[in-house]
């Protein structure tokens, strides 16, 4: 099982290898929002009552780093879709690997190359912009958006193998995407003091605003604040359903 | 090597239920080359989905390379290979790239994988095209990297669906002596999918003739085409004399289906050959100037007609068939 995964894994490693530019297409997203919105944030910030301890970077580049994980591996299930219509997938399916590993391959390959662009995008932060964060946190920070990763690349696979389309793939993920998006409060915090109450209480709900606490928490260098802690279950627990729901969907036939 | 049972798939939609399978039995002996032939929508590509564990059949049972297909779909995974209509090569991988990782996936080391893979490439004309983009073959070229593919694990059984669909005439029939040469020269058994007459004649010791989910025919394309009555004979007379013609012709020993057009006569004998010299003399003997002559042997399309009541080719046209 290990070593299918592995396989598996390799086998997508080495096509993105080829054309690393995609790694670098992925992070122009939070790169403009880093350049272009990031010093709108300092004035605002520090201005402004109710948002949450820490400076304009210390706010925004975790924000970025949830988006990327949220947004990036959102987009996964397309190369399947293209595996699906050239009968890779389907060829795969005929050899003795497992589904599991098919689906797990994938996954790793999508958290290695998020962790790659999230990894630069910290950096850059830090030296163009001189964000200031302890290593642990940002550490810590790393390690919840790589499960980030694992969670929404195994759902948007989950997605791709039920519908099986081209043309309904992207209307489905642009009308999940954009609220959950939002109700992360990944630009502006979602704060009790910063938000009226049913927006904070919706955003309570979307599982990814606790994640987002957490990854700020953790920018601060705060290990034992609750957020941390809630924040870290929530992302386990999802993270296992949607690990369980994609390998459900690829043991099915026509998966 | 293959023994199926009653085998059925049912597809339920919203709207409707689709019989693509309507329980076919299908037996294959080691070493054959079998030819399921039916027209696009018969059910062919579906039954071969199932006898491959892509798709679980509906009702029945079947045993595929020894191991059971419903209880052990693991293991006949394993010992089969499979090619798929539209192939199953990423067009963004290096030929070589795709041969050693299909056979990582059957468990061959890479040493081992790589040995193989330059065997087969060799074997079926790949050489030198290795470090390509996969996207960059030919439709010919393509085809054989598949078959490759399906074969990296020495598989005694293969499946091909539809092997030279979409090719030129000319890879076609050079795919037709790789897989000739599959089995007679590797003893691999080959059982695949066509909607070609002229494949399923040229290329199988036996052919399964498939129409709406049910076997119709099946035998070998000889025996096949001796259920259908005789020869075809075409006469071509002028116009004022094809009723007499046509009443030597039904005098013939043996003839029948007898027709006529404005200047054409029609029927079947059970020999041909044999019975032109009679036709000829009882035609001169009446005057009749016989403008031309035509003897065709029963071909597929025929018995297609004749278990059928219509022409394969016609029958490709039926909408809705997928």
């Amino acid at each position: 099982m290990l070593r299918e995964t592995w396989l598996v894994f390799r086998r997508h490693t080495a096509v993105s290898l080829r054309s690393p530019a995609w790694v670098i297409i992925g992070i122009i997203q939070p790169v403009l929002y880093l350049v272009l919105f990031g010093p709108l944030m300092e004035k605002i910030v520090a201005n402004t009552p109710g948002f949450p301890p820490g400076d304009a970077w210390q706010i925004l580049t975790p924000g970025l780093l949830v988006q990327l994980g949220l947004f990036g591996s959102m987009f996964a299930g397309f190369a399947l879709l293209a595996d699906i219509s050239t009968g890779v997938l389907e060829r795969m399916r005929v050899t003795p690997v497992r589904r599991l590993a098919l689906l797990l391959g994938r996954v790793l390959h999508d958290m290695v190359q998020l962790l790659v662009q999230a990894v630069l995008l910290v950096v850059l932060a830090a030296l163009v912009f001189g964000l200031r964060a302890p290593l642990a946190g940002v550490a810590l920070c790393l390690v919840m958006v790589a499960l980030l990763g694992i969670c929404l690349s195994s759902c948007s696979y989950a997605v791709a193998a039920i519908l099986r389309s081209e043309e309904t793939f992207p209307p489905v993920l642009t009308s999940v995407s954009v609220p959950l998006l939002l109700l992360t409060g990944i630009l502006v915090p979602i704060t009790m003091d910063l938000a009226p109450r049913w927006l904070y209480v919706l955003s309570r709900i979307n599982p990814f605003a606790h994640v987002m606490d957490a990854e700020r928490a953790a920018f601060r260098g705060e290990y034992s604040v609750d957020a941390l802690l809630t924040g870290s279950v929530v992302l386990c627990v999802v993270t296992v359903l949607a690990v369980w729901w994609g390998a459900r969907t690829f043991h099915r036939e026509n998966a | 090597m293959i023994e199926a049972r009653g085998l059925a798939r049912t597809f339920k939609s919203r709207s409707r239920t689709v019989e693509a399978v309507r329980g076919v039995d299908i037996d294959v002996a080691a070493g054959e080359l079998v030819g399921f032939l039916g027209p696009n929508g018969a059910g062919k590509t579906t039954t071969l989905r199932m006898l491959t564990t892509l798709l679980r059949p509906s009702a029945g049972s079947a045993t595929v390379a020894g191991r059971d297909l419903l209880t052990d779909s693991l293991g006949v995974r394993r010992q089969i290979g499979y090619v798929a209509q539209g192939g199953g090569s990423a067009p963004e991988c290096r030929v070589v790239e795709e041969i050693e990782i299909q056979g990582r996936f059957y468990g061959l080391s890479k040493a081992e994988s790589i040995r193989r893979g330059r065997a087969l490439a060799e074997h079926l004309d790949l050489d030198g095209l290795e470090q390509r983009l996969v996207r960059t073959l030919s439709g010919g070229q393509k085809r054989r990297l598949d078959i490759a593919l399906g074969l990296i694990h020495s598989p005694r059984l293969v499946f091909l669906d539809e092997p030279t669909s979409g090719l030129d005439p000319q890879s076609r029939a050079n795919l037709w002596q790789h897989i000739r040469s599959l089995r007679d020269e590797h003893g691999v058994t080959v059982f695949l999918t066509t909607h070609y007459l002229d494949e399923a004649d040229a290329l199988c010791d036996r052919v399964l003739v498939i129409d709406d989910g049910t076997i119709v025919a099946a035998g070998s394309p000889d025996e096949l085409k001796s259920t259908v009555s005789g020869d075809g004979v075409t006469v071509g007379v002028p116009a004022e004399s094809t009723v007499d013609a046509a009443e030597i012709a039904g005098h013939l020993p043996g003839a029948h289906e007898v027709s006529t057009t404005e200047d054409t006569v029609s029927f079947r004998v059970p020999r041909g050959d044999t019975a032109l010299p009679e036709l000829l003399r009882a035609l001169e003997a009446k005057g009749i100037a016989m403008t031309s002559i035509q003897v065709q042997r029963p071909s597929l399309d025929d018995v297609f007609l004749t278990v059928t009541g219509r022409s394969l080719r016609d029958a490709q046209e039926v909408p809705g068939a997928a």
